[in-house]
């Protein structure tokens, strides 16, 4: 009797876990059905998400890339798996590549745009990281003009005048500087150049041009379209227009009623007009707000309105950025003795365009996807691209292959630039 | 004897507007006026300069004279005889039609995607993320040329719902025809004693209204709860019903028939509207669902768990607690949404669709050549709409904004 315990002396083994507790299955059993409304929304996903790849994904890959005509891809992938398939017809992408990126450019002379579009990366790489060498800025600088010389040609001496206005404005601020205080400074640095830019700068470029003819083979602007006009007007309107909207915000906020009263007025204004009635403008009405005889380029008409109409956004962008930083930084700038420009480009602004980095770039992103609306006014983006191309005998009547490629093409685009702000932020992030 | 005098008194001098910053503000602000009306009188007078060496001095006269075009879409008496304005006309209640429709629709796709977004069910919550992701970074116009051609390119013809073994057929028991041309939808037929019945319904809303309004007075006074939904939602149906039934069925519904070939008979949308519309409307969801979910997201933790501290059910979580505090962060942008969305219709110039960008802006400008005019009005018919949306939607705002003090 005396060897019967009751108390266990061996330790029991190990049991494995019940089957839905671990793994895949208790996944599945906490985040698809976990209570019968759930289980119901994930049947339902299912079978909408079955419905349509079973539509999509047979379209898209019982394709053709090889056909060069509508007719002749019908035929090859009825050919190929069997009468009756919907396929796309991808070779319309194939043959027409190089216009869906270039528009109308010179074939021979594609490799201005690419440089252009390189250079640009090696231009953005310093604003966008700051791990790179400072003296990179300086390119960046230049780069606008350069960019323009490569993309529409002509006499290197044009751009190059038009750099030596700032030159000469820099040099103004300097020298009057020296003699007469920074009020005389600023407005000399103001005059000198537009003086230059609106006298001397065409004649002295044209002079030195029959003197030393220096350039390159003239594009004129009718040439150009597909993504590169997109790429083209979002690229500039993104760039001019963060200055001027924060010019313009700082004006909305500032004490002085009339320069308040104009800058609300210009916002306003065209946050309440649609950018395709401002594009009508651009295209039937600007030549007649200047002086008679002047008719300039209309993708230059164009990038000016979609510039005026983004620096509004940007101005609301960014105004909500200088209402939420507390009041406290304001004045800690003014006791520490700084004056308004100084406050505002060392303790405000830094601030406030954190605060609003994913505004600032969800209106990049709006701007950018706002191109395609010039396809309305006769340019020719891709969607106007497209459009152009159906025209064409052969490929009359394609629409999903090549509405489809835009989609994706501008998708890429605008999601990596969404990215690139979360990244951003999370960088900027000096909160605990 | 030492006298605190004043500092020597100096007259006024020049440099003082400069650099006494009593005076520096207004310097700059006469300054920038200035600048601002030659820039402007400078516009002004190239214009006038321009339009007169073209022999078209500015005037609106053109506005009363016949149009001389159709519009096929429109919602008021219009014929080519018509004038101008009247075609304008047409066209403004064709934008406030698509906008209203699609403001509607966004919204209600919007906050049901933004709620399904954050749900706890992994697959339809990446589900959501994609749609969200997919929408917002393409192009509004895409995605209406694409509504479009869905219509165009998909749907059958009229003529392919004729004879004994059509090829398409009718869709919901036989009373919707999806076409290439649009949609015809059954309308309802007006006999005689159903303005009876649209009276009771009428009624019964308002009768709805001032029992929800006593329900929530009862409730402050003494504590007790109605079960209100299902009393109003009685209230609702069962007068008309009965006043429907002992009127002997007055109002009908008039199926489509297909006549020639071309439909007939109830109510027809065309597919323009359509592909705009639901362009419009699934585009600006993806925009609406994220403000949803921001703002879902902005309310606390320490709110829901709050509120179930006091014994709320999840229901009543969700309606007395966590929905007030979050509308107060979700509805400024949804205003701008609202905005970008009629706005945004005026790409129906892009499908064909006779708002007021296609009918002013685009016909008569092109008509009558007057194009500083034409868009002058247009702007300012679209800077209205838009001072008018933001001026309601800020005033419901203000209402629902917390009250401080």
């Amino acid at each position: 009797m005396s060897n019967i315990s009751y108390v266990r002396t061996e330790m029991l083994q190990e049991k494995a876990p019940p089957v839905t507790q671990t793994g895949i299955v208790k996944w599945v059993r906490e985040n698809l059905f976990s209570s019968v409304s759930n289980s119901v929304l994930t049947l339902l996903a299912l079978w909408l998400l079955y419905t349509l790849l079973s539509h999509v994904l047979p379209w898209v890959f019982q394709s053709s890339w090889s056909a060069n005509s509508l007719t002749e891809c019908r035929s090859a992938i009825a050919a190929a798996y069997g009468e009756g398939t919907h396929g796309a017809c991808w070779a319309v992408i194939r043959e027409r590549f190089f216009q869906l990126i270039y528009g109308f450019y010179p074939p021979e002379l594609y490799w201005r745009p690419n440089l252009a579009f390189i250079l640009m990366l090696v231009a953005l790489a310093p604003v966008l990281f700051d791990k790179l060498p400072r003296k990179m800025l300086w390119f960046s600088a230049v780069y606008p003009f350069l960019c323009f010389w490569l993309l529409w040609g002509g006499s290197i001496w044009l751009p190059l005048s038009i750099v030596a206005g700032f030159v000469l404005g820099g040099f103004a601020f300097k020298l009057i500087g020296a003699q007469f205080g920074n009020l005389f400074a600023t407005i000399g640095a103001f005059l000198v150049p537009i003086l230059w830019w609106m006298f001397a700068a065409s004649p002295v470029a044209s002079g030195i041009h029959s003197a030393i003819p220096l350039g390159l083979e003239a594009v004129e602007s009718a040439k150009f379209g597909g993504f590169l006009l997109s790429i083209l007007i979002g690229i500039t309107g993104i760039v001019l227009s963060l200055p001027i909207g924060i010019l313009l915000a700082l004006g909305r906020q500032s004490d002085l009623l009339i320069v308040k009263a104009i800058c609300v007025g210009f916002i306003e204004f065209i946050r309440g007009v649609p950018l395709i009635t401002l594009l009508f403008v651009a295209s039937v009405l600007l030549n007649y707000f200047l002086p008679p005889g002047t008719n300039f380029d209309l993708i230059l008409r164009v990038v000016i309105m979609v510039t005026l109409f983004a620096s509004a956004y940007m101005a609301e962008v960014i105004r909500g950025g200088l209402a939420a930083l507390p009041k406290g930084q304001y004045e800690g700038a003014d006791s520490l003795g700084l004056d308004f420009w100084q406050s505002t480009r060392l303790i405000i602004m830094p601030q406030a365009l954190k605060i609003s980095i994913p505004s600032i770039v969800s209106t990049f992103i709006g701007l950018f996807k706002d191109t395609t609306l010039v396809s309305i006014i006769g340019l020719f983006d891709p969607i106007g691209l497209s459009t152009n191309i159906r025209a064409d005998s052969a490929w009359n009547g394609i629409i999903w292959e090549l509405y489809g490629f835009i989609a994706i093409v501008f998708f890429i685009f605008c999601f990596s630039m969404s990215r690139y702000s979360m990244y951003l932020e999370n960088k900027l992030k000096t909160g605990h | 004897m030492s006298v605190i005098t004043d500092p020597p008194q100096q007259g006024f001098r020049i440099s003082q507007l400069l650099y006494d910053t009593r005076y520096r503000s207004m310097t700059i602000q006469i300054i920038a006026l200035i600048g601002f009306l030659v820039a402007f009188g400078w516009l002004i007078n190239n214009t006038l300069a321009n339009l007169a060496a073209l022999g078209k001095p500015l005037g609106f006269g053109f506005l009363w004279e016949p149009a001389g075009y159709d519009i096929n879409q429109r919602l008021i008496e219009y014929n080519s005889q018509m004038s101008n304005a009247r075609a304008a006309l047409v066209g403004v209640l064709n934008t406030l039609l698509v906008a209203v429709l699609g403001c509607i629709a966004a919204t209600i796709l919007g906050v049901l995607i933004g709620v399904l977004r954050l749900s706890k069910n992994w697959l339809v919550s990446r589900l959501m993320t994609v749609y969200i992701e997919g929408f917002r970074n393409v192009p509004v116009l895409l995605w209406i040329l694409m509504a479009m051609a869905i219509f165009i390119e998909i749907f059958p013809q009229p003529r392919d719902f004729r004879g004994e073994d059509p090829v398409a057929t009718m869709k919901i028991f036989e009373t919707v025809a999806v076409t290439n041309r649009g949609v015809y939808l059954p309308g309802p037929i007006m006999n005689a004693g159903s303005g009876v019945v649209v009276a009771a319904f009428i009624a019964s809303l308002v009768a709805i209204f001032f029992f929800g309004k006593w329900a929530k007075a009862r409730q402050e006074q003494t504590g007790q709860i109605l079960p209100t939904f299902w009393i109003k939602l009685g209230i609702l149906i069962i007068p008309s019903m009965l006043i429907f039934f002992i009127m002997g069925k007055p109002i009908g519904m008039e199926v489509p028939a297909i006549k020639g070939f071309n439909f007939a008979g109830g109510i027809y949308m065309r597919n323009s509207l359509i592909a705009l519309w639901l362009a419009l409307s699934l585009y600006t969801a993806a925009f609406i669902a994220e403000t949803v979910r921001s703002g879902i997201m902005a309310v606390s933790k320490g709110q829901t768990e709050a509120a179930a501290a006091l014994g709320l059910r999840p229901a009543r979580t969700m309606n007395l607690v966590v929905l007030p505090q979050a509308l107060r962060v979700i509805i400024p942008p949804m205003i701008s949404q609202y905005l970008n969305l009629t706005k945004n219709s005026s790409l129906a110039i892009a499908v064909g669709y006779m708002d007021v960008t296609g009918t002013l802006g685009g016909i008569t400008l092109n008509q009558t050549g007057r194009e500083m005019e034409c868009l002058i009005i247009l702007m300012a018919i679209y800077l209205t709409i838009s001072l008018i949306i933001s001026g309601v939607m800020n005033w419901y705002n203000e209402r629902v904004k917390l009250q401080e003090r």
